[in-house]
C-alpha cells in the first residue's frame, strides 16, 4: 500500500482524499489528546529529570575534584612554604654564622676605640691657668705711694717689666698646651671614623638579619593561612600555579628548541654507526633519528638526576631522601657520564661536519662544479663541536622548569577539569530545560493541529456552562422570591 | 640505596645504550624500507655511441640522487648483450654514508674511463642486455626496479641469435632516454612510431611500465 493508493481512496481527487484523511487524523489526535498530552509530558518530564540527575551527578563529581584540587594545592603550598621558610631560616643561620660570630671581636674594637677616644678625650681637655702666686706681692708693692721717690719707681718699672715678660710666657704656654689638644682631637679624627664604619657595618647586618624576619613573617603569615585552608591562600597558590605553568612551559618550549638542535648535531652522524638506509620496522622511523634521540634523551635523564643530587629538584624521593655523602657520590656519577656523553657528542658533531664537508665535495663532483674551499672552514667545525660539548651541560638545567611545569600542570589540569564539568552541568541543565520545553511545545502544537474540534468543544463547554449558571440563578431567584413571600 | 646499586645501574644504562645501537645496526633496522635499484643501458651501436656525455648526465643526477643501500649499475649494449662483461659497474652502496660516498666517486670514475674508450658495436642486442639488468636487478632485491635504456631502439642482432620471446619484466620500470631518429626514420617516421610502439608493446605485455623521456631537462622523471 503506497502513498499512491492513501492518496487516492477517492479516485482522481487526491486534494479531497488528503483532507478526509487530515480530518479523520483530527478526529483521532482529538479522541487521543488527554492520553497523548499525558504521554508527551511524562517523556519531557522523564528526559529533564533524568538529565538533571546526570548534571547533579556531575556537580558533584565537580565539587570532590574542586575539593581534591584544592587539598592538592593547599598540601603543595604548604611543602612550597615550609621548604621556603626552612631555606630562609638556612639563610638566616648563615648571616648569623658568619656575621655575628664576628660580633664579640667587633665589641672588642669598639670598646678599644671608644677607650682611646675617651683618653684622648680626657688629655684635650682645657685646663684653667693659674694665676701667679706673686699677684699678691705685686698689688701690695703696687699700693706703696711713691712719693716722688725715684727707687720705688724703678722697682714698679721692673715689676711692670717682669709682669709682661711672665704674662708672655704664660700666653705662650697657653698657646702650646691648646695646640697639644688640637692635636689630640685631631688624632681622634681616624677613631671616630673607624668608629662610624664599625657601627655602619653592624647596622647593614642588623638590617639585613631585619629584612629576612620581615620576609620570614611574611611567609609565616602565608604559611598560616594556608594551614587554616583559607580562601585567600588558595586563590593566591591558584594564581601562582598558573603563573608557573605558563612561566615553566614558556622554558620547556626553549628547551625543546635546544633539544632539536642538539638532534640535529647527531642525526647525521648516527647514520654512520646505524646506517643512513635503516628505519624502525615498517615504519618511516629512521633508525639514526631514534639513536640520535635516545643519546639526547639519556643526558636529560642525567642532567635530572644530577639536578636531584644537588637537590635543586625534588623530583625523585628516593634520590632526595639520601645522606649528603650519597648524593654526592651520585652527583659525581652523573657529572662523569655527562662529561662522557658531552665528549661523544662533541666527537659527533665534528664527524658532522666531515660528513657534511665530504656529501658538499661529492655534489660539487656530481654537477661539474668546482668551488674553492672557504678559508676560516675550521670555524664552524670547532663552533659545532663546543656546542655539542657545552649543550649537554645546557640541557641539564631541563630538569628545573619541568619540576615546576610537572607541579603546576597537577593544579591547572585540575582546574580545566573542574571547568570542564561545571560547562557540562550548565549544558546538561539546559538541555533538560531545553527537553521540558520542546515537550510543552509538541503538545501546544499538537492543539494547534486540533483546534477546530476543540473550539467547537470550548464553545460548547461554554454553553453548557452558561445555561447551568442560569440554571442556578433561576433557582436562586426563586427561593429568594420564596423566601419573601413567606 | 647503595651506592653500587646505583653506578650499577649507571652502567647498565650506558650498556644498554651501546647495545641498542649495535642491535639496531645489525638486526633491528638493518633492512631499508623503499630501496630502488637502476640499471643503465647504453648502446655502443653505429652513431649512438657519440651520445655518452648525455649518459654521463644523467648518471651524475642518479649517483646524487641514490641513496645508502640503493644500487646501481651501468651496462653496454653491444653485438651480445647477454654477458656479465657487458657490465661496466655496478654498486650496491653501503649503509654508511662516507663509505656510500666514497663508492659514488668509484663509479663515476669508472664511467669516465669507459666513455674514454667507447668501442662501437657492429649489432644491437638490446634485449640482451635487457635480459641481464632484469638478472641483475632481481639479485638485489630491490622494491622498485628500473631498467634505463640509452639507445635508437632499433635492434639488430647476429645471425642465429634468439630473441624474439616474450620477457618477464615484473613490474619493472623501464625508461627509454633519448631515443633518437635514424635517417631511414626521417624517411618514413611511422618506422620510428611502429618501433617505439613495439617496445613498449612488449615491456607492458611481460608486466612492466614503459617510459620515454626525450628531453633530459626533466631528470627528476626519470626515477620518480
Amino acid at each position: 500500500m503506497t502513498f499512491d493508493f492513501w492518496a487516492n481512496i477517492i479516485e482522481d481527487q487526491a486534494e479531497l482524499s488528503m483532507l478526509i484523511w487530515a480530518g479523520i487524523l483530527v478526529i483521532v489526535m482529538y479522541i487521543a489528546r488527554q492520553p497523548a498530552h499525558q504521554v508527551i509530558l511524562v517523556l519531557a518530564r522523564s528526559l529533564r529529570n533524568a538529565l538533571r540527575l546526570m548534571a547533579r551527578s556531575v556537580m558533584l563529581a565537580e565539587k570532590q575534584l574542586r575539593s581534591r584540587n584544592r587539598e592538592v594545592l593547599l598540601a603543595q603550598g604548604q611543602e612550597h612554604a615550609e621548604r621556603f621558610i626552612e631555606r630562609e631560616f638556612q639563610r638566616v643561620e648563615i648571616l648569623v654564622n658568619r656575621d655575628l660570630s664576628g660580633y664579640p671581636s667587633l665589641q672588642r674594637d669598639l670598646k678599644e676605640q671608644i677607650t682611646r677616644i675617651d683618653e684622648d678625650y680626657v688629655q684635650s681637655s682645657e685646663v684653667p691657668p693659674k694665676p701667679p702666686e706673686w699677684l699678691k706681692a705685686v698689688e701690695a708693692v703696687a699700693d706703696i705711694p711713691d712719693n716722688g721717690s725715684p727707687v720705688v719707681a724703678k722697682i714698679l718699672n721692673d715689676i711692670h717689666t717682669t709682669l709682661k715678660k711672665a704674662l708672655e710666657i704664660d700666653l705662650q704656654e697657653y698657646r702650646r698646651a691648646n695646640r697639644e689638644r688640637h692635636g689630640l682631637l685631631k688624632k681622634m679624627m681616624p677613631y671616630w671614623r673607624s668608629l662610624t664604619n664599625s657601627l655602619n657595618s653592624v647596622e647593614r647586618k642588623i638590617t639585613g638579619l631585619e629584612q629576612r624576619s620581615i620576609i620570614i613573617d611574611n611567609q609565616m603569615q602565608a604559611y598560616e593561612d594556608i594551614r587554616n585552608h583559607s580562601d585567600y591562600a588558595e586563590r593566591m597558590l591558584s594564581s601562582s600555579s598558573l603563573t608557573q605553568f605558563f612561566i615553566s612551559g614558556f622554558a620547556l618550549c626553549l628547551a625543546i628548541v635546544g633539544m632539536y638542535v642538539n638532534f640535529q648535531l647527531v642525526a647525521l652522524p648516527m647514520e654512520e654507526m646505524v646506517g643512513a638506509g635503516s628505519y624502525l620496522g615498517s615504519s618511516n622511523i629512521r633508525a639514526s633519528d631514534i639513536s640520535a634521540l635516545f643519546i639526547i634523551s639519556i643526558e636529560v635523564i642525567l642532567g635530572l638526576f644530577l639536578m636531584e643530587a644537588i637537590g635543586v629538584t625534588q623530583l625523585f624521593p628516593v634520590i632526595h631522601l639520601l645522606e649528603d655523602h650519597r648524593r654526592k657520590i651520585i652527583f659525581w656519577i652523573m657529572l662523569s657520564f655527562l662529561f662522557i656523553f658531552a665528549g661523544i657528542e662533541a666527537s659527533l658533531a665534528y664527524m658532522r661536519d666531515m660528513l657534511a664537508s665530504d656529501r658538499e665535495a661529492l655534489s660539487q663532483l656530481l654537477t661539474g662544479v668546482e668551488v674553492a674551499e672557504p678559508p676560516l672552514r675550521w670555524i664552524p667545525s670547532l663552533g659545532q663541536m663546543i656546542m655539542g660539548f657545552v649543550l649537554p651541560f645546557v640541557l641539564t638545567f631541563v630538569a628545573i622548569p619541568l619540576e615546576s611545569f610537572i607541579h603546576s600542570f597537577r593544579t591547572v589540569s585540575g582546574l580545566f577539569i573542574v571547568w570542564l564539568l561545571h560547562i557540562l552541568v550548565v549544558t546538561i541543565r539546559f538541555v533538560a530545560n531545553l527537553v521540558f520545553g520542546i515537550g510543552r511545545l509538541i503538545m501546544n502544537v499538537y492543539d494547534l493541529v486540533i483546534f477546530i474540534p476543540l473550539k467547537i468543544e470550548s464553545a460548547f463547554s461554554n454553553k453548557n456552562t452558561e445555561k447551568e449558571q442560569d440554571k442556578i440563578s433561576g433557582v436562586l431567584t426563586h427561593q429568594q422570591e420564596t423566601g419573601e413571600d413567606k | 640505596m647503595n651506592m653500587k646499586v646505583i653506578a650499577a645501574k649507571g652502567l647498565f644504562i650506558t650498556l644498554g645504550f651501546f647495545l641498542l645501537l649495535s642491535l639496531l645496526a645489525q638486526y633491528g633496522c638493518s633492512e631499508p624500507r623503499s630501496k630502488k635499484a637502476v640499471y643503465v643501458l647504453v648502446d655502443t651501436s653505429g652513431t649512438y655511441s657519440k651520445q655518452f656525455d648525455k649518459v654521463q648526465t644523467v648518471l651524475r643526477y642518479l649517483l646524487g640522487s641514490l641513496q645508502s643501500g640503493e644500487s646501481l649499475a651501468l651496462a653496454r649494449i653491444d653485438s651480445e648483450s647477454f654477458n656479465e662483461k657487458n657490465i661496466i659497474a655496478r654498486m650496491t652502496f653501503d649503509l654508511r654514508p662516507s663509505m656510500a660516498n666514497a663508492q659514488k666517486r668509484a663509479f663515476l670514475e669508472s664511467v669516465e674511463q669507459f666513455g674514454e674508450n667507447i668501442q662501437s658495436s657492429q649489432y644491437t642486442d638490446i634485449t640482451g642486455g635487457i635480459l641481464q639488468a632484469l638478472e641483475y636487478l632481481n639479485e638485489t632485491r630491490a622494491t622498485e626496479k628500473h631498467i634505463l635504456i640509452f639507445s635508437d631502439l632499433k635492434e639488430e642482432i647476429k645471425k642465429g641469435q634468439v630473441r624474439n620471446f616474450p620477457i618477464s619484466f615484473d613490474g619493472t620500470h623501464v625508461v627509454a632516454l633519448n631515443v633518437t631518429k635514424l635517417k631511414s626514420d626521417n624517411i618514413d617516421p611511422r618506422e620510428y612510431q611502429t618501433r617505439l610502439e613495439q617496445w613498449r608493446q612488449r615491456v607492458e605485455q611481460g608486466g612492466g611500465d614503459w617510459k620515454m623521456i626525450n628531453d633530459l631537462n626533466h631528470l627528476g622523471q626519470i626515477v620518480d
